[in-house]
C-alpha cells in the first residue's frame, strides 16, 4: 500500500501570508516574577509574541488571509472553502471562518469550518484544502493555522505560549508558487497535552511531551514521506518543523539528517515563541519569502494528542513576483513592541475586575 | 445585546463600505442615503481602500462601559485617501509614534465583547502603515 497522499489533480499554494502580533514578552520577565530569575540563562525562547487587547484568532486569521489574497491575486469569490485550524477559536460555538469569509469578500458561495488538532490544526486544514482542490470540488480553498495560546501563570508553557498565524490559498498547480509533491499524515492516541472543556489552561505530561510525542511523530511522518518520494534530506533546500521551543526543531532535524543551514529560515520560535497551530506554517511563510524557483521545501507539523503532517513542495517561478506583493513575515517579526509582565497580564486577561 | 444592528452594519464595519452618489460622485462614510452635496437619493455601495492620514486624535481614559476593558485608547479623525474624514480607534502603535499627518491603514479588530455571553463585535481600526511600498 502506498502511504503517500496526493490528489489525482496537481495542486499547490497560489498565495500565502502571515500575521504576528506586535507585542513581545521577554522570557526574563516570567523568570524574574516566578523564579527569581533562576532560569534566566536557560530560557526555552528569548521572547514570545503577545496579542493586543483587541486581537484574537479571528482578527489574526483575517490579516494573514488578506496577505495571502494579495499574493494570489484571485477573485475572493472563487474561494469555495475556508478552514481555520486553531485551539483558540474565539467562540466555543460559532465558526471563525464565516467572519473571515465575510471580511475578505469570499462569502456567501463557500463552505467554512473550524478545525482543531492542537498545534497541527493548520496543516490539517491544508490537507483538507489540497484534497478539496485536488478533487476539483472547487478552484481554490483558504486554509489557515492561527492561535492565541494561553499558558498557566508560572507554568513552563508560559514562556512559550504565543500568538500568530498563517494563511494559504490552495489552487491548481499551474497557478502555484509552490507545487505539492506529496504529503503524509501520522496519528496515534498519545495523551501528551490536552485541555478539557471549559478549562482555561491546558495540562501537559512534562517529559512525556518529548520522546513519545514530538520526536516519535515527526520522525515517523517525515521518514515515511521521504521513503515514498524517494528523496533524501539533502534534496531539500529548506525544512521547517513544529517549534514548541528553540531546541526541539534543531534536534529533530539532526535526528533525521537535516543540517542547521536548512533551518536558516522558518525557525522563528526563538524570537516569537510557539504559535501553536501557527508555528510550522508561519515558518513556511518565512521560507517562501526567501525561496527561489526550483528549490524544494519540507514542512512537518506536530499536534499533541498526537499527530504529524508532512508535505513536500517544489517552488516555481511564480514565487519571485508573489513574495513582494504583501508584507514579509520578517516585517512582522521586526515590528516588536516590548512589554513587561504587568502589561502582559492585562493583555491576556489574567487580571479580572469584579 | 443588539444583534440585528451588528448584523446590519457588518459591510460598513468589515469592509469600510460607504456610498457613492451616482449623480455627482460624492462619497460618504458612514453611508448616507441622501447626497450631502447635491441632495440626490441615487447612490451605490462604495468600498474605501482603507488608507489614510492622521488628522487629529485624543486619548480616552473615561469610556462608555463597553470599552472599559481597553482604556486608555486613542480615537482619531482619519482622512481617507478618497477624501472622506472618518472617526476610528487606533491600534498597535509604539508609544510616541503618533504624529499628525502620519500614514495609517485599516485593520479588522475586536471592537468589544458584548459581555461574557454576548457576541464579539469586529470592525475597522487604523494603525501606522506597516509596509508603505505595498499597494493593496
Ligand atoms: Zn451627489
Amino acid at each position: 500500500m502506498s502511504k503517500m497522499m496526493k490528489p489525482s489533480r496537481d495542486v499547490g499554494i497560489v498565495g500565502y501570508g502571515a500575521y504576528i502580533p506586535a507585542y513581545r514578552l521577554p522570557g526574563t520577565e516570567i523568570s524574574e516574577l516566578w523564579r527569581d530569575g533562576q532560569d534566566n540563562k536557560f530560557l526555552p525562547v528569548k521572547q514570545k509574541s503577545v496579542p493586543g487587547k483587541d486581537e484574537d484568532t479571528t482578527t489574526m486569521s483575517i490579516e494573514a488571509a488578506q496577505n495571502a489574497l494579495k499574493r494570489a491575486k484571485i477573485n475572493p469569490a472563487k474561494i469555495r472553502a475556508i478552514w481555520v485550524g486553531s485551539e483558540s477559536h474565539p467562540y466555543a460555538v460559532k465558526p471563525t471562518g464565516t467572519v473571515v469569509a465575510e471580511v475578505l469578500g469570499i462569502a456567501p458561495d463557500t463552505l467554512a469550518a473550524d478545525m482543531e488538532f492542537a498545534c497541527k490544526a493548520g496543516t490539517e486544514a491544508m490537507q483538507a484544502g489540497f484534497a478539496f482542490v485536488g478533487s476539483s470540488m472547487g478552484e481554490y480553498a483558504l486554509c489557515i493555522g492561527a492561535d492565541t495560546a494561553q499558558g498557566r501563570p508560572g507554568d513552563a508553557l508560559e514562556y512559550t505560549a504565543a500568538a500568530g498565524g498563517a494563511a494559504f490559498i490552495i489552487g491548481p498547480a499551474e497557478e502555484s508558487l509552490a507545487v505539492l509533491e506529496g504529503s503524509y499524515s501520522y496519528v496515534t492516541d498519545t495523551p501528551d497535552f490536552f485541555r478539557r472543556a471549559y478549562q482555561r489552561y491546558p495540562e501537559h505530561g512534562n517529559r512525556f511531551t518529548g520522546e513519545p510525542a514530538y520526536f516519535k511523530h515527526i520522525t515517523s511522518s517525515v521518514s515515511a514521506l521521504l521513503e515514498e518520494l524517494k528523496l533524501k534530506p539533502e534534496d531539500f533546500a529548506y525544512v521547517v518543523f513544529h517549534q514548541p521551543n528553540s531546541k526541539f526543531p534543531l534536534k529533530v532535524g539532526k535526528m533525521l539528517g537535516f543540517s542547521k543551514e536548512q533551518q536558516k529560515y522558518g525557525l522563528l520560535s526563538p524570537s516569537i515563541g510557539n504559535t501553536y497551530a501557527g508555528a510550522s506554517v508561519v515558518g513556511l511563510t518565512d521560507i517562501l519569502d526567501h525561496a527561489k524557483p526550483g528549490e524544494r521545501i519540507l514542512i512537518s507539523s506536530f499536534g499533541s494528542g498526537a499527530g504529524s503532517d508532512t508535505f513536500s513542495f517544489m517552488v516555481t517561478s511564480k514565487i519571485t513576483k508573489a513574495a513582494k506583493l504583501a508584507p514579509k513575515t520578517k516585517t512582522y517579526i521586526d515590528r516588536a513592541i516590548p512589554i513587561n509582565y504587568a502589561a502582559y497580564a492585562r493583555l491576556r486577561k489574567k487580571i479580572i475586575k469584579e | 445585546m443588539d444583534i440585528p444592528r451588528y448584523w446590519r452594519l457588518k459591510s460598513q464595519r468589515y469592509r469600510l463600505q460607504g456610498r457613492r452618489c451616482t449623480d455627482c460622485g460624492s462619497l460618504s462614510f458612514p453611508p448616507r442615503q441622501v447626497c450631502m452635496k447635491c441632495k440626490s437619493r441615487n447612490s451605490e455601495p462604495y468600498e474605501f481602500k482603507g488608507k489614510g492620514k492622521l488628522y487629529s486624535y485624543t486619548t480616552i481614559y473615561q469610556s462608555p462601559d463597553r470599552f472599559e476593558q481597553i482604556i486608555p485608547y486613542v480615537v482619531a479623525l482619519v482622512d481617507l485617501e478618497e477624501g472622506v474624514r472618518i472617526t476610528a480607534q487606533l491600534t498597535d502603535y509604539f508609544p510616541e509614534q503618533l504624529e499628525i499627518g502620519m500614514d495609517l491603514e485599516m485593520v479588522i479588530r475586536q471592537i468589544y465583547e458584548d459581555g461574557p455571553r454576548g457576541p464579539i463585535l469586529y470592525g475597522y481600526k487604523f494603525r501606522p502603515i506597516l509596509c508603505p511600498g505595498i499597494e493593496s
